[in-house]
């Protein structure tokens, strides 16, 4: 401020001792020193992510450039070819993410409900804490089950529909199986932020438990249910080690969901580690890829969740 | 609408108890919170279409006991109730009764105003939907009846659309009475309904007790004296689990018959 009117003094300590300045320039150099500290680490996380896309962007150029469009229509993996086409990992790693979500939400939301809404007290506790010990189990142990007890069974069980055991749905099915921990652990966590007091009001209207859940608690918090979708989705999508184990690795693009295929984690698992030359480049194109499709499903969610925003009274 | 916050006990002519048959009857009901007992051996009546205050220290058991009467207390595990709740005669403790039923038949309003997540309209047909199927000219009608009724309808015709949550506080409660009311209960239980709103709204609230005990019976339990005995009818005075005293609230707040109840009305403990 430098408009000072007649009779206002210039200075502007609030007549403060030099002990006392002297503390205010320090603390003023400490907070300044602080929020740059914090500021930058909030940049890096940018810095990271930019880096991280831009690398695999430049690592990927040469195959992008020598397939253009035909890296995504081409319908093989074919590296003594030397033909690349993405297709059959792409659309295997989103059947499989699909699968998995399409059985994992509605299993998570009925223990999430069972959970907080009707759980006898002695069981609670348990039954929460195995929820939590399984969503800490790692992938390997899954993608060995997928291997040793799933495909077996299916293939066993349901000759015609898994004529292989593995496959696409098979890993699905373990994807399933690994994110309905996560999304029922989330969904339990929001579904308890609602005030006892609301839910009670619903039920001293005369509801049931399943129209307190529908029109009450779940409108209450579903910002934090999507949330919990996006987070087992992002899980399904980038799974690789379970999914290598039980997808049937095949090259080849297959439309059948119960047959065998690849996904983009899967397929470059299996071939990153001895690839060189235009294969390499292919396989860090695809990372791309699965980062930009990550990308869209995170972009497609929030522009649903706003959409559900508008939509609702405000 | 007219609002008076007299602090004064209002002249009231003596009622007739006979003139309003008993709609909720307790007989010898205990309740505990695990091993804590809560309600000790309560016995009482309250009568149709007359407002009964329960009055009492914190943690006497006013609001546990209010809970027993829509059997809320079931939600939780390890409550446990013994005795008698009739209901218009029928043991609403007997396992055979519909609690879903039974609390559309007995609505509450709790401290805080609690409304869901949905349009005004929708809050006050919300209820209704449930056990009710009517046509939307019929549902509009009810829902504007309700409205009206907790004297809210004039401050929310125009945005019935709108979010329930975007009320204020004081509009907020008074939907809350009329989701409550627009079920057409029987029996009202108001769990200290304005201890969350400012004087002016307490007033409304406090108005529209008067009118709707015309139709309703009513129980409230409140911290603040002058409220029961501005509104309520009958009077009970809780303490540690125990009915103290229960009688007509002039009478309670005049000449009460028990030490104890004495001592809390003039504000000597509690």
């Amino acid at each position: 401020m430098t408009q000072s009117t007649s009779g206002a003094s210039e200075d502007v300590t609030l007549g403060a001792t030099p002990t006392e300045q002297s503390a205010v320039k320090r603390n003023r150099r400490l907070d300044g020193l602080f929020e740059h500290t914090t500021r930058g680490f909030a940049l890096l996380v940018l810095l990271l992510l930019g880096t991280i896309m831009m690398s695999l962007a430049i690592s990927g150029w040469p195959a992008l450039s020598e397939f253009g469009w035909h890296f995504f229509t081409e319908d093989r993996w074919a590296a003594n070819l030397d033909r690349f086409g993405a297709l059959p990992a792409i659309y295997g790693t989103l059947v499989t993410s699909g699968i998995a979500i399409a059985i994992a939400v509605p299993v998570s939301m009925g223990i999430a409900i069972f959970l907080t809404e009707k759980c006898p007290a002695a069981l609670r506790r348990p039954l929460g804490t195995t929820v939590e010990l399984l969503a800490g189990v790692p992938s390997i142990i899954y993608g060995m089950w997928g291997v040793e007890v799933l495909a077996p069974f299916l293939q066993s069980h349901f000759p015609t529909i898994f004529p292989a055991g593995t496959g696409l749905a098979t890993a699905g099915l373990i994807l399933a199986v690994m994110i309905i921990p996560f999304i029922t652990a989330i969904t339990r966590d929001v579904m308890l932020t609602v005030p006892p007091m609301v839910r009670e009001s619903a039920y001293g209207l005369g509801c049931t438990t399943w129209e307190v859940t529908r029109s009450v608690i779940f409108p209450s918090v579903k910002g934090g249910l999507v949330g919990g979708v996006i987070l087992g989705l992002g899980r399904a999508l980038g799974e690789t080690m379970a999914v290598t184990f039980v997808i049937g690795n095949n090259l080849f693009f297959n439309p059948t969901v119960t047959g065998q295929g690849t996904s983009i984690a899967a397929l470059i698992a299996n071939q990153f580690p001895e690839a060189d030359g235009l294969q390499r480049s292919a396989l860090l194109a695809l990372g791309l890829m699965l980062f930009v499709i990550t990308f869209i499903v995170l972009a497609i969610a929030r522009v649903m969740l706003n959409r559900m925003d508008r939509r609702a009274p405000k | 609408m007219t609002t008076t916050f007299s602090h004064t006990i209002p002249e009231r002519a003596a009622v007739d108890q006979s003139a309003y048959p008993t709609k909720l009857q307790v007989n010898n009901l205990n309740f505990y919170y695990g091993d804590f007992q809560a309600l000790k051996d309560i016995s009482l009546s309250i009568p149709a279409n007359q407002v009964t205050a329960f009055i009492g220290p914190s943690g006497c058991g006013k609001s546990t006991l209010l809970r027993c009467f829509n059997r809320i207390h079931d939600l939780y595990p390890g409550l446990k109730t013994e005795g008698e709740l009739l209901l218009n005669g029928q043991n609403i403790n007997d396992k055979r009764i519909d609690i879903n039923l039974l609390r559309a038949r007995i609505g509450m309003v709790f401290q805080k105003p609690t409304p869901f997540p949905m349009s005004v309209y929708d809050n006050v047909a919300f209820g209704v939907k449930l056990y009710e199927r009517l046509s939307s000219r019929d549902m509009d009608e009810r829902v504007e009846w309700a409205l009206k009724r907790a004297a809210l309808w004039d401050e929310v015709k125009d945005k019935l659309k709108n979010n329930g949550q975007a009320l204020s506080g004081g509009q907020q409660q008074r939907l809350c009475i009329a989701r409550t009311i627009a079920v057409k209960p029987e029996v009202i239980l108001l769990d200290e309904p304005t201890s969350a709103l400012d004087p002016i709204s307490t007033g409304y609230i406090e108005d529209l007790i008067n009118e709707l005990k015309k139709e309703y019976t009513i129980a409230i339990v409140t911290h603040n004296m002058q409220q029961a005995a501005r509104v309520s009818d009958i009077t009970a005075f809780m303490y540690l689990g125990e009915l103290v005293e229960c009688g007509q609230t002039d009478q309670i707040f005049t000449q009460p018959a028990k030490k104890q109840t004495e001592d809390y009305i003039t504000g000597r403990y509690g």
